[in-house]
């Protein structure tokens, strides 16, 4: 059955892994999402379903126990925040690299550098594009209530394993900290059954398994990176996910996911009291990113402003979408500071509608 | 060519004095002729193929010379990133502890990059079993100066030889893992006599055993050549390492059962 709990966004992503039937976490404390930690290792998870959790020396040390972990076909995951991300960046690219489904929860934090224990959207760039080393992608979803935290969790987990990829929850220091009411789902037993390819042993009379990211062959490699390529071009094609809010009648358009959407909601409302048509769309995933609705939205208003905690990074993907169609600017605030409803509608007359 | 005959009167099970081990796979190794790595990777897998656990191991890689053992190993095998092998095997033990896991690394894997990872798994207590190849130098990037390098000792980046003052000193990891209590065996051994590989062999059956009892990490480091990035003949490199690498990396068991060797 499922139950309704009062629970931060750290402790929903922690209490919905053990729901899905997760097999091992493995973290390093860093604010703002020490909980997640802490809950695991309060709440015994080994009692309750047999999952391993484990405090490792560094990020990097986790990243690879993940690693390891996914390689034998386990739903693992992992969590941090900014530094503790780039950090685990050599790891991620390895498990993209070796195709293994993982997922890993970044509570992003102001940066660059050790920067501020505060919110931000600073990592937009670093999650969507990659991040490590190599032609590769992540399925990224972004939260915008501790309810999505939860949701994410599982949705995170599936759809890494039906494109043996690496997904990641990306969300803030606001989401993560805040306490909301969550419904959580009722428990899922774990795998006892492994995927064909997991390093489980060799089973008799059949190819051992290898898993590996490491091909000397030029050729083969090409061939490699074609492939994945293709899994992200199928991502695009079926896994964009987005809200809308307010958009039918809409002259003016806020795209922003997360805290900075959960805020333009009320800068709709008050920009609507004052007579200008606004409406909101916001990514759940930002890859792959909405661009086809974007695109039609485009054809629809005079402008569009993205809203971001960050000097403006998601906005280079909308207006890759938009392909020049209307008038496109940014705004946000950095370094830990949310900004307001009041400031985004004045950005909007200004950079937007006025400008 | 002339057709090869068979002596069918000798050819015959019983008189069989050598086989390769079937854990071996028939891919021919890439290793330089004279590498201790090949010797290395043959006695693990016999060991493997006597215990009876192919289906059973676990094996992960590093990255090194021997970044391809899983072409030559015929058991589950995964290729960690440089010098974090003991983090994947953690994971891989704890999730399936009835398995047996294993890493093998080089010194600038085990002993430079990963040195967290060694030595934090060997203090946890990971039950798993650690295989160390020291031969002193990087050699999959061209002969390198590793942690392990001898002093006074020339390798690519310390041309004049290895000068401690300003390149700081050669690092003995397997005396510092025995030192752990989360260490139960801590060996070292060597490989280039046939008198070697017999008690090595005999070290790495136990490193496998020991994970049965669960009693903590085994690590069994074997002292090798790396004739090619010394710029040795192979014989000249095996002379070499017992003059010179031996005294430093002395032969034999460290601790045993959990109680250091004194
Ligand atoms: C993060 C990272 N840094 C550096 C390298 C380059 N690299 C590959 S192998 C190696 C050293 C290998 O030396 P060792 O571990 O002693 O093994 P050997 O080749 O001597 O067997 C280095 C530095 C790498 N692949 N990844
Ligand atoms: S370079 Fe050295 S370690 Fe590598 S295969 Fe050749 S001899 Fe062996």
């Amino acid at each position: 059955m499922k139950e309704l709990k009062l629970m931060k966004g750290n402790e929903a992503i922690a209490e919905a892994a053990i729901r899905a039937g997760a097999d091992a976490y493995f973290g390093y404390p860093i604010t703002p999402q020490s909980e997640v930690l802490e809950y695991l290792m309060a709440e015994k998870p080994h009692e309750r379903t047999g999952m391993v959790v484990l405090q490792a020396e560094s990020e990097v040390a986790a990243i690879n126990m993940v690693y390891g972990g996914a390689a034998c076909g386990r739903k693992v995951f992992t969590s941090s925040s900014s530094p503790g991300i780039s950090l685990k960046q050599e790891g991620i690219s390895y498990i993209a690299g070796s195709e293994l489904p993982c997922l890993i929860v970044n509570v992003v934090r102001g940066g660059p550098g050790l920067g501020t224990i505060q919110p931000s959207q600073s990592d937009y760039f670093q999650a969507t594009k990659g991040g490590g080393h190599g032609d590769y992608r992540l399925i990224v979803l972004a939260p915008s209530s501790v309810q999505e935290m939860a949701d994410f969790v599982k949705l995170g987990f599936d759809l890494a394993f039906k494109y043996r990829n690496p997904a990641m929850i990306l969300t803030d220091g606001a989401i993560g900290q805040m306490m909301e009411k969550v419904w959580l789902e009722e428990q899922q037993p774990r795998m006892t059954e492994f995927p064909e390819w997991a390093t489980t042993g060799k089973k008799p009379g059949k190819e051992r398994n290898i898993i590996t990211s490491l091909d000397l062959d030029s050729a083969m490699q090409e061939k490699f990176n074609l492939k994945i390529q293709e899994k992200y071009r199928e991502m695009e094609e079926n896994e964009v996910r987005y809200e809308t809010f307010e958009c039918d009648d809409a002259e003016y358009l806020l795209v922003a996911y997360g805290t900075s959407a959960r805020i333009c909601q009320k800068s709709v409302q008050l920009a609507r009291e004052k007579g200008i048509k606004v409406g909101l769309l916001r990514p759940q995933t930002l890859f792959p990113f909405p661009k086809k609705k974007i695109s039609e939205m485009a054809s629809q208003v005079k402008g569009i402003l993205s809203v971001e905690m960050s000097a403006g990074q998601m906005v280079e993907d909308i207006k890759l979408s938009v392909e020049g169609k209307v008038k496109v600017g940014h705004f946000g605030r950095m370094g830990g500071i949310i900004h307001s409803a009041e400031e985004i509608v004045t950005a909007l007359e200004q950079k937007i509608i006025g400008g | 060519m002339a057709e090869q005959t068979v002596n069918k009167d000798i050819a015959k099970e019983e008189n069989l004095v050598f086989k390769k081990t079937s854990v071996l796979t028939d891919k021919v190794m890439h290793y330089c002729p004279g590498c201790g790595h090949g010797t290395a990777h043959r006695l693990i897998a016999e060991v493997i193929e006597e215990m009876n656990i192919q289906s059973e191991c676990i094996g992960i890689t590093p990255v090194g010379c021997s970044v391809l053992m899983y072409n030559y190993l015929d058991v589950d095998m995964q290729e960690a990133a440089h010098g974090r092998a003991p983090a994947l095997a953690t994971a891989v033990k704890r999730l399936m502890p009835e398995k047996f896991v294993f890493t093998y690394q080089g010194d600038g894997d085990l002993a430079a990059i990963g040195t967290a990872e060694t030595i934090h798994a060997a203090n946890r207590g990971e039950n798993i079993t650690i295989f160390f190849i020291n031969n002193g130098i990087y050699g999959m990037t061209g002969g390198q100066m590793a942690p392990t390098t001898l002093p006074n000792m020339k390798s690519s980046t310390s041309p004049y030889g290895r000068d401690v003052k300003m390149m700081g000193n050669p690092l003995k990891m397997t005396e510092l893992v025995a030192q752990l209590p989360g260490t139960y065996y801590v060996t070292r051994q060597a490989v280039h006599t046939p008198k070697d590989v017999r008690k090595a062999k005999k070290a790495i059956r136990k490193a496998f055993e020991n994970q049965k009892l669960e009693r903590g990490l085994s690590l069994v480091e074997i002292v090798s050549n790396c004739n090619s990035g010394w710029k040795m003949t192979p014989l000249q490199a095996n002379e070499w390492m017992v003059e010179n690498m031996f005294p430093f990396y002395p032969m034999g068991d460290l601790k045993v059962d959990g109680e250091m060797v004194k």
